[in-house]
């Protein structure tokens, strides 16, 4: 009996194997033919009278594969759109991925993505990167984020700060560990620090805004890429303080309390809202978000139509939805130009 | 040790004195028994009341949202509409992938060290390096995936090279696990084996594999189950967080629970984690039935 199984279970297994590695034969030559017919449709396209072409844009369903990666910021806009998007257009798939801005945009130097979701823009080494290998990419705004400095809800004193005081207390080397260093009259309790993880380009933007150098910070604080472990945090201690984008703000107005910040000493201070962060009173905080295609993309149908999609006053809807803000309608044209 | 030959020392001196001294050192060692097996019920009690802890929180969070649609939804901005499907079959197809590989290569890895490997300087080499890469991370796997499978093999992120990266986290394990179920078969039985003329082969099929097979599948299923809850070489590799599609081949991008789990509870609204504990209710009842056939099956072949 148990030879029985054995020999049975061998055989299954061999089977199995088998099976596995013919579908994957056929799987790869699949795809080649699609590809090589799809090559024949552009072509043949190409070669057609304009007006016809049009027509056929229209009527043709479109189909393919769209790979999306990088900052957890902009992911949810991103997820929002692809949602909506392939519910319309059912033989597009949209894959969106979260690794962080700078490992997005690393894979969208590498080729292995086609849209980098990025929070903060690209440098120019990265512009170099892609260069060398003869792709360039376009940077389309997406949204408005206001980076938001949380504190817990008990604390009543430090409602209000100065970028000056702020930045006495993240720059590199602080030795400020109590809040009555920062100003005085302030409880002697020490601040407890959470913030982004240093691939985040919340982290980057933050850095370059407050403390006046991009990535310089000080290092003694509780990073995290998982931003709900700033919210905990900050929850948990009456004398603890974060940051991180808006809409983790939104969700969590009950457990939080934000910064109303001061440019400098005599300016008025300025809460992040929707209001404050669209009209970019919010200083120096409030931020565009990106999405990176590169131009050999945006020649595919399929991601033109994804990107008309995204900058539509649906897709505006969707980012608003999600918990950021949307632009002023001149920049949503201004990205619109590179798909027409 | 020491107090009980003194004990007997005196006891030749002295008997009133001895009597004493006995009584209180009987006292001092029930005490001390006592006082040990306190500390072990509360180190027991302690592992079991977290496990409950992290089961009633699991379960008052997440089986509320625990319904059809909720197997029947792909993930979506939408805590409300979110579902576990894409994650479900992703997980299955991995799975289904990794078993046969690793059951066929690490059994027969476990047989050659165990029954034809002499035992020689190299051989020994490779136990060591077996036993070693057992209790590497696995996030380290995942690394070695992205650079052999991802992209000098171009498998990209997809599920043959997810699997075949979960293969060998899992392998190291199942050898092991073998090699300790085919060494607890008795010499004797391989003997006489031989004494009735049998060959290696013979007695491998015939007297080795039947009383080691439960223990070698219990091995298996084991370590299977961790793969099935492995989150870092999977993210490392690139499984992404949102797909809408189930995966068609071999070669087509998917996504797993955990990773699916993770992003939900990274996500900014309280509701998502509920999601997240609906998710985990799911591939916790998966890993307790995969135990449980792992029970079901050294059972049902030990009894022989």
């Amino acid at each position: 009996m148990f030879q029985g199984f054995l020999r049975k279970g061998s055989f299954l297994l061999l089977a199995l194997v088998l099976t596995f590695a013919l579908a994957a034969c056929g799987d790869a030559e699949e795809t080649n033919e699609n590809e090589d017919a799809n090559n024949q449709v552009e072509e043949s396209n190409g070669s057609n009278e304009e007006s016809e072409e049009e027509m056929k844009e229209e009527m043709m369903e479109i189909s393919g594969e769209i790979a999306l990666d990088g900052s957890s910021t902009v992911y949810p806009i991103s997820v929002a759109v692809a949602e909506e998007f392939m519910a319309e257009h059912g033989d597009v798939d949209v894959t969106v991925n979260v690794s962080g801005s700078s490992n997005g945009i690393a894979k969208l130097i590498e080729g292995e993505i086609d849209i980098a979701d990025a929070s903060r823009q690209m440098k120019d080494k990265e512009y170099e990167q892609l260069q060398e290998k003869g792709e360039e990419a376009i940077e389309m705004p997406v949204a408005y984020d206001g980076i938001t400095v949380v504190i817990n809800k008990e604390n009543d004193f430090a409602t209000e700060m100065t970028v000056a005081e702020l930045k006495m207390i993240w720059e590199k080397d602080s030795t400020i560990t109590k809040w009555s260093e920062v100003r005085e009259g302030w409880p002697e309790e020490e601040i407890k620090l959470y913030g982004p993880g240093t691939a985040s380009g919340t982290f980057e933007y933050f850095t370059g805004a407050i403390n006046g150098t991009k990535n310089e910070s000080r290092i003694d604080y509780n990073p995290s890429e998982d931003d709900n472990v700033i919210v905990n945090g900050v929850s948990g201690d009456p004398y603890a303080m974060g940051y991180f984008g808006f809409s983790y703000y939104v969700e969590n107005q009950d457990k939080l309390a934000a910064i109303s910040i001061k440019v400098d000493e005599n300016a008025e201070a300025i809460a992040p809202t929707v209001e404050t962060i669209k009209d970019q009173s919010y200083q120096p905080l409030s931020r565009p978000i990106y999405i990176y295609p590169t131009k050999s993309v945006l020649e595919r149908e399929e991601v033109k139509a994804f990107i008309k999609y995204y900058m539509s006053e649906k897709g505006q809807m969707l980012a608003e939805e999600v918990g950021y803000v949307a632009l002023p309608q001149a920049e949503y044209d201004k990205n619109l130009t590179h798909v027409e | 040790m020491n107090g009980s030959t003194s004990v007997s020392n005196t006891s030749i001196n002295n008997n009133e004195k001895t009597d004493k001294q006995q009584l209180k050192h009987m006292m001092k060692r029930k005490r001390k028994n006592k006082f040990f097996h306190a500390v072990f019920f509360i180190s027991t009690l302690f592992g079991i009341a977290a496990l409950l802890l992290l089961l009633g929180q699991i379960l008052i969070q997440g089986l509320g949202w625990l319904n059809w649609d909720f197997f029947n939804n792909y993930s979506s901005r939408k805590p409300e509409n979110s579902g576990i499907k894409a994650a479900m079959v992703g997980t299955l197809w991995m799975i289904g992938i990794t078993a046969p590989l690793t059951f066929i290569i690490g059994v027969a890895t476990a047989l050659f060290l165990e029954e034809y490997a002499k035992d020689t300087w190299i051989s020994r080499v490779i136990q060591t390096n077996i036993s070693n890469l057992a209790g590497v991370p696995s996030i380290v796997y995942g690394l070695l995936g992205l650079t052999l499978f991802v992209r000098m093999l171009h498998l990209g992120p997809s599920i043959l090279a997810g699997a075949l990266t979960m293969t060998l986290l899992v392998l190291p394990i199942i050898i092991v696990a073998s090699q300790e179920a085919i060494r607890a078969v008795p010499v004797s039985q391989r003997h006489a084996s031989y004494a009735l003329g049998a060959n290696r082969w013979q007695t491998i099929v015939k007297v080795v594999l039947p009383s080691s097979f439960a223990g070698i599948l219990t091995g298996s299923i084991l370590s299977l189950s961790r793969a099935i809850g492995e989150t870092a070489p999977l993210i490392v590799i690139g499984a992404v967080a949102f797909i809408a599609r189930l995966p068609d081949g071999l070669l087509s991008k998917f996504t797993a629970m955990p990773i699916q789990i993770y992003t939900w509870s990274s996500q900014p609204q309280e509701e998502f984690h509920h999601v997240a504990g609906a998710g985990i209710i799911v591939l916790l009842f998966m890993l307790l039935a995969m135990n449980a056939l792992a029970i079901f099956l050294r059972n049902k072949y030990q009894r022989k």
